[in-house]
């Protein structure tokens, strides 16, 4: 038996491809949307990765430093170094920030790291593409290739300039944002810097405070104005294990005798997955599932009016004997062959244009399956409408009168 | 060769119901032998295209009997289980436009039958090249529907109800989009196909043209047919 369906598609192939070419690039836009989550995914682990943490240590009763603020004291990280278990701890500093170069700024996360060495001291970038670490305790700074910026730039921070002295690669924030690292003081200086109007103005309000500003105690003025322009304050606490401890006895630990909140590596994925990009996720979820349906739609459209305008020939076919199952094999087999076109056209539109998406976007082979039968299983209930009215043909009408 | 062509007697046939029920035929005899082409003609609602519909198999009259061939395929309540392959092996049929199916090419149109019945499709278009040769129609063998003449079109068509040798061909005014050499064209190859493959054809038909070509003539009226005797012009 010769397929219909095939021939069919031979004999009209126009409209199969342009409208295949139609519903692909639909398809492209759903396999993006997939991509784009897996990616907002990826960029939160490779949050955590690059930090190289076993243990996040934050303000008591945050969910930080990602998902929440969290502050805690600069020295903090002194007493956790002593904990059992403790390989390294060091402060770091998270701001998300337009940074500037020349004319233009980049939205970017602003880290500030501890001073140390590379593959000991937690929060470094874990490997360059160009150029070296942070040196200098001042000004310098390592950006990720998607800033653009490249080795040598000047950029600003607040009202500070630093030279970039290195380059790193997909060292991104969990939303996606490439990073900046800095010295920590730089960091902590440029979280609470003021501009020189506002500190004038504190000041000013500091002498007026007669709590401040007692006769008879020399020097209390200049410590309160001191304090109130330096910062003692870092977001979290980044700590590495020595080998054979477990993270969670040891975060326990820290809680239990420090008062701070920990977390421990899988905490920290169910924060970042679970709660900061979870109402993305939601989002994405519903524009896959509209554009599930709005491809159901057109595939069924696309079907009717193809079986609409046969439905002659399928009187014609019902008369001379054809089996209703022929006849909606030929349908549905059609619908198949219009996704399976729409799945190729999307899959290649997806490829070719993931990379020119501002942000992340991973495509993995686990969606790309996923949506191939997916596809196939929108085709089968979109061509079940055009099967039941050509099943309805009264073979009748392929006679005249 | 097909048996006794096709013989119904007393068929009646009511739609609807009560005071709404409407006598479409009301005792329909007929008898065409194998070999033999016999005309049906009447007014419009005289009841042609019921009986068509019967003789077709696709509606069921309400009362009579009908046989084809050798086998009996309605006796009042009783019928041929399946209708579908009823008229894919034993009824051919004729339309008044072709009907070919657009998107496969002449060969393939005719051999559809044989192939819906389960015959091999290199089996299937042998049959359907001798039968296109038959009606001079073998070298549009590879051509599309679309690229045939009116005339070319109706003798694929003419092709396609013969190509499973059916007892019975019904043909639906075959020549109403056709002038008068082509439609005479089309009742030539009719007999002739009727007398090679011993195949009794009822042709409805308006057509002026054509009514003197028939030996046998069925009126119907009222839905009650009137056999007479035809001129049989020009196909003895």
């Amino acid at each position: 038996m010769i397929s219909l369906a095939g021939r069919d598609i031979l004999h009209a192939w126009g409209k199969f491809v342009f409208t295949g070419i139609g519903l692909g690039l639909l398809i492209g836009v759903t396999l993006v949307m997939a991509g784009v989550y897996r990616g907002m995914v990826d960029d939160g682990k490779a949050l955590l990765d690059n930090s190289g943490a076993d243990l996040w240590v934050v303000q008591k009763d945050t969910l930080g430093p990602y998902a929440e603020s969290s502050s805690l004291n600069d020295d903090v990280y002194r007493s956790i170094l002593a904990m059992p278990g403790v390989a390294q701890a060091a402060n770091v500093t998270y701001l998300t920030m337009q940074v500037r170069k020349g004319a233009r700024d980049v939205r970017t996360m602003v880290v500030g790291i501890a001073p140390g060495k590379l593959g000991v001291t937690p929060g470094w970038p874990p490997f360059l593409v160009a150029g070296r670490q942070l040196t200098r305790s001042h000004y310098e700074a390592v950006a990720d290739i998607a800033t653009g910026f490249k080795l040598g730039d000047r950029i600003t921070i607040r009202r500070n300039h630093y030279t970039v002295v290195g380059l790193a690669r997909r060292m991104v924030s969990s939303s996606g944002d490439p990073m900046v690292f800095i010295p920590l003081k730089d960091a902590q200086e440029a979280q609470f810097l003021k501009d020189n109007d506002a500190i004038w103005q504190s000041r000013r309000r500091s002498e007026a405070n007669p709590a401040f500003n007692r006769p008879g105690v020399p020097g209390l003025l200049e410590a309160v104005i001191a304090s109130q322009s330096t910062n003692a304050f870092v977001n979290a606490v980044l700590v590495t294990l020595k080998p054979g401890h477990a993270p969670e006895e040891v975060a326990e630990s820290i809680r239990r005798w420090k008062r701070l909140t920990v977390y421990t590596r899988t905490q920290m994925e169910g924060i970042l997955v679970g709660k900061l990009i979870a109402t993305s996720a939601k989002q994405i979820g519903m524009f896959l599932v509209i554009l599930a349906i709005v491809s159901a739609a057109i595939v069924a459209f696309i079907i009717y009016s193809l079986t609409m305008d046969k439905i002659r020939e399928i009187a014609v076919l019902k008369l001379i004997g054809t089996r209703n199952r022929t006849i909606a094999a030929m349908i549905m087999q059609q619908a198949l062959a219009l996704g399976v076109i729409g799945f190729v056209v999307g899959k290649i539109t997806a490829t070719f244009s993931a990379p020119m998406f501002p942000k992340y976007v991973l495509l993995m082979p686990v969606d790309s399956i996923t949506g191939f039968f997916a596809v196939l299983l929108i085709c089968i209930l979109a061509s079940l409408v055009a099967i039941r009215m050509a099943l309805k043909v009264d073979p009748a009408e392929a006679i005249g009168g | 060769m097909n048996g006794k062509g096709i013989r119904i007697e007393g068929l009646k046939k009511r739609y609807g119901e009560g005071d709404t029920a409407v006598d479409a035929l009301k005792g329909v005899d007929m008898q065409v032998a194998p070999g033999e082409v016999v005309g049906l003609i009447g007014p419009s609602g005289s009841g042609k295209s019921t009986l068509l519909k019967c003789l077709g198999a696709v509606i069921d009259p309400t009362v009579g009997r009908m046989t084809l061939g050798d086998e009996v395929i309605y006796d009042n309540a009783w019928k041929v289980r399946d209708l579908r392959a009823l008229r894919r092996d034993k009824i051919g049929f004729v339309f008044q436009a072709p009907y070919l199916i657009p998107f496969l090419d002449v060969t393939d149109n005719v051999a559809l039958l044989p192939m819906l019945a389960g015959t091999k499709n290199a089996e299937s278009r042998a049959k359907a090249l001798e039968l296109l040769t038959a009606l001079d129609v073998q070298h549009r063998a590879r051509a599309m529907p679309s690229q045939l003449s009116g005339g070319e079109q109706q003798r694929v068509a003419i092709a396609r109800g013969l190509v499973n040798r059916p007892p019975v061909i019904l043909a639906d005014e075959p020549t109403a989009p056709l002038d008068s050499e082509r439609a005479m064209a089309v009742i030539r190859i009719l007999n002739e196909m009727a007398r090679k493959y011993e195949t009794a054809i009822i042709v409805v038909t308006h057509d002026e043209k054509i009514i003197p070509t028939f030996k046998r003539i069925y009126h119907i009226r009222d839905g009650v047919t009137h056999e007479e005797a035809g001129e049989g012009r020009g196909f003895d």
